[in-house]
């Protein structure tokens, strides 16, 4: 599905990504760990498609298809959806209104008519109750106002939404106290599919204690130096990142 | 590779009008120039009665002594009064009484805009009164409002079947020598819309009027008056699109309200006059004089305003809150592209007790284009505890836009409150990344977060003109990119 080969990525002159390697396949959930500053979210914006970076060597598939040669829309509308960090806020916007509008962009470019609005509405219904997701929120502006853990459910409301193919969660559970955890990961445990496929990116363990990893990789200066099964996190968990670095020097 | 979003602001933030082209029909017109013989031929051909071409002249002769505002930032060459044509209307046949009367050039024109007078007829029960160029086609609808005792025609009907009401209130909120334009108006206008709600009514429809510029180097002076008689009710709309032009077109009306004990009325407008076109060549003129004014105690007006189009807008619609408890609002969104010019705000001047007023305007800008917000605000002496709250707000898109906010506020006395706020802002990146993630283009999202920014103002306006708002603030920003 998704298909990384020898990622260099700079931005300002400046290296963060020093040659990446990751195969992600459909029905699988791999864990991205790393101390800060490792580049953990420069990968997950090159997957998006964010401009500022400057790919200089290497190889990004999806489906098959190159990348490279796709805007941020295109890749979105390919099935690739990006979990925000940082949500921002769009005033005046209601969610409903966002969503309708993503959806049928993404089915434009599928060559498909715009959902009709029954049709629409339902499927806001059925994925609100699946999440557990008030129904007072739909008619909120996005982000605005919400609070960290309302942001991040927001974000596993559109992911439910939308139906990616490849899910990049970056660091949904940074400030998130651990009943606010407990729904997003609910929440992502419930739309794993075989055929789609999620890239967890996060700091600690935690997490993975409520979505169970495939495969987990240590990011670590650019490179992924460790790959692992999900006992991997918990042994980082217990020894640190120092335990890392003392294994590569 | 991803385009660079900012090149596509710029793409997006340089389309087309789309409403050019205009209707050929036979004119009836006036040679160009202005002096007194002009305005006895259009009086004459009015049919007017004296009085009201003494109001004229008199007008006419205070314009004369008066000289063109300054103050406010606007530039552009100086405007010939001389090479104006001041009357030039359709060629009448008879009085019309259905549609298949109307010429069928006229009809597709307004096909062609989306304002089909059947399907305004049929569909929204919304009596309109069609005015193109100087001259009122067609009114529908007035026998329903008759059995109510509401007067809705053209403006020169009113002086033909309702003189005591036009020349009591004619020039009572906006006096002929208001202002140069309101002067120029008074001496020249040629018709608009009169409308007047009895004692007690509430009027049952949206009330509305589509003006429209049609034949080259004609100056459109519009005027309309609104009555709210004590204790009723109207919401009247207005909305306009012009054909494409090269010369500049000068437009100026003048639209008084009166609101008398208890009454209130709503006035919404969509204006989305030809611009001008990428390099600012062309585009309307638009200086307008609005002002209601209450008159008797809780009374209530309320503004609401939608301005896209315009080579140049010059516009403060303006309460005057005379009666106690009296409400006056103003909620605005004016949009500026490409190299228009806005100066707009309002006036809420406040003379009785407790009264209230509110100011909503939220500015955006984008292109080489200047928006200003120019507001006033006055609390005399006997308005005791009244109360103002003013928001004004900017968006810009792009980086060579202008966007001014001068805010006027006197207060003469200790009881009142007053209130402003003022924010800039930008579309930032990160906002158009992440529309652009879950698959939005980056010109819709654009049009998203401008309609999401002008909610609290378009939320104001009636059904019927939200839907058409709303695409008119994304047309002017994106439309037809290639």
């Amino acid at each position: 599905m998704l298909v990384i080969k020898n990622l260099r990525v700079a931005i300002n002159g400046k290296e963060i990504l020093k040659g990446v390697n990751l195969e992600v396949k459909p029905g699988e959930v791999h864990a991205i760990m790393g101390p800060n500053g490792t580049g953990k979210s420069t990968l997950a914006s090159v997957i998006a498609g964010r401009d500022v970076y400057d790919i200089t060597e290497g190889e990004i598939y999806f489906m098959g298809k190159d990348l490279t040669e796709l805007s941020v829309e295109e890749r979105a509308s390919e099935g690739i959806f990006l979990g925000f960090q940082y949500p921002v806020e769009i005033p005046g916007v209601s969610i409903t209104n966002f969503m309708r509008t993503a959806v049928n962009e993404q089915r434009k470019y599928k060559g498909l008519d715009p959902m009709p609005a029954g049709e629409f509405l339902a499927k806001m219904e059925e994925k609100k109750k699946l999440l557990d997701i008030q129904a007072k929120l739909a008619n909120r502006s996005v982000n605005e106002g919400f609070s960290g853990g309302e942001k991040k459910k927001n974000e596993i409301f559109q992911m439910a939404m939308l139906e990616p193919k490849l899910a990049i969660l970056d660091e949904t559970d940074s400030g998130l106290d651990i009943d606010a955890l407990k729904i997003v990961a609910n929440g992502v445990n419930m739309l794993r599919r075989p055929d789609n496929a999620f890239l967890v990116i996060t700091h600690y363990q935690r997490l993975l204690d409520y979505i169970v990893p495939d495969i987990v990789h240590v990011l670590y200066d650019g490179m992924i130096v460790r790959t692992g099964g999900k006992e991997l996190a918990i042994e980082l968990e217990e020894k640190g990142y120092e335990w890392i670095k003392a294994g590569l020097v | 590779m991803e385009k660079d979003p900012k090149n596509i602001i710029d793409e997006v933030t340089q389309s087309e009008y789309k409403y050019g082209f205009f209707t050929d029909i036979e004119m009836d017109t006036a040679p160009k120039g202005l002096n007194e013989d002009i305005i006895r031929f259009i009086s004459l051909k009015k049919n007017e009665p004296q009085w009201l071409l003494e109001f004229r002249l008199d007008a006419y002769r205070k314009w004369l002594g008066m000289t063109e505002p300054t103050w406010a930032h606007l530039h552009h060459p100086p405007i010939n009064y001389q090479d104006i044509i001041y009357y030039a209307a359709p060629k009448r046949k008879k009085e019309l009484s259905s549609l298949d009367e109307v010429d069928p050039e006229l009809l597709d024109t307004f096909k062609k805009l989306g304002i089909s007078l059947e399907e305004q007829k049929r569909l929204s029960g919304v009596a309109v009164d069609a005015v193109i160029d100087s001259v009122s086609v067609k009114t529908t609808f007035s026998d329903t409002l008759e059995k109510k005792g509401i007067l809705f025609c053209s403006f020169s009907d009113a002086v033909q079947k309702y003189p005591d009401l036009v020349k009591q209130y004619m020039g009572s909120v906006v006096p002929s020598d208001d202002n140069y334009f309101a002067a120029l108006n008074s001496a020249v206008f040629t018709d608009g819309s009169f409308c007047y709600i009895p004692k007690g009514v509430r009027c049952p429809v949206e009330l509305s009027t589509y003006f429209r510029i049609n034949a080259a180097n004609t100056g459109q002076f519009e005027r309309t008056l609104i009555i709210g008689d004590e204790g009723s009710y109207v919401s009247y709309m207005e909305g306009c699109t012009a054909p494409m032009r090269d010369e500049n077109q000068l437009h100026a009306a003048i639209v008084e309200i009166i609101a008398l004990k208890d009454a209130q009325v709503k006035y919404s407008t969509v204006q989305n006059w030809y611009p001008g076109n990428k390099k600012g060549e062309g585009g309307i003129y638009n200086f307008v004089t609005k002002r209601g004014i209450c008159k008797g105690n809780n009374s209530k007006i309320s503004w609401t305003q939608v301005e896209t189009g315009s080579a140049i807008t010059w516009k403060y619609p303006s309460v005057v809150l005379m009666g106690d408890n009296s409400v006056g609002e103003f909620y605005s969104v004016a949009v500026t592209n490409n190299y228009q010019q806005a100066d707009t705000g309002s006036k809420m001047i406040h003379l009785g007790k407790n009264t209230k007023s509110t100011i909503i305007s939220k500015g955006i800008s984008a292109g080489y284009s200047n928006n200003s917000y120019r507001g006033l605000v006055k609390m005399t002496k006997r308005a005791e505890n009244s109360r103002n709250f003013s928001q004004c707000d900017s968006l810009l898109l792009g980086d060579k836009c202008g966007a001014h906010t001068w805010p006027y506020i006197k207060t003469e006395n200790k009881s009142s409150i007053v209130e402003h706020e003022a924010t800039t802002s930008k579309i930032s990146d990160d906002q158009l990344y992440y529309c652009n993630q879950r698959g939005i283009s980056t010109e819709n999202a654009i049009g998203l977060i401008v309609n999401g920014y002008a909610r609290e103002v378009l939320k104001q306006l009636p059904m019927e003109f939200a839907v058409e708002a709303q695409k008119l603030l994304a047309v002017s920003l994106e439309g037809s990119v290639g």
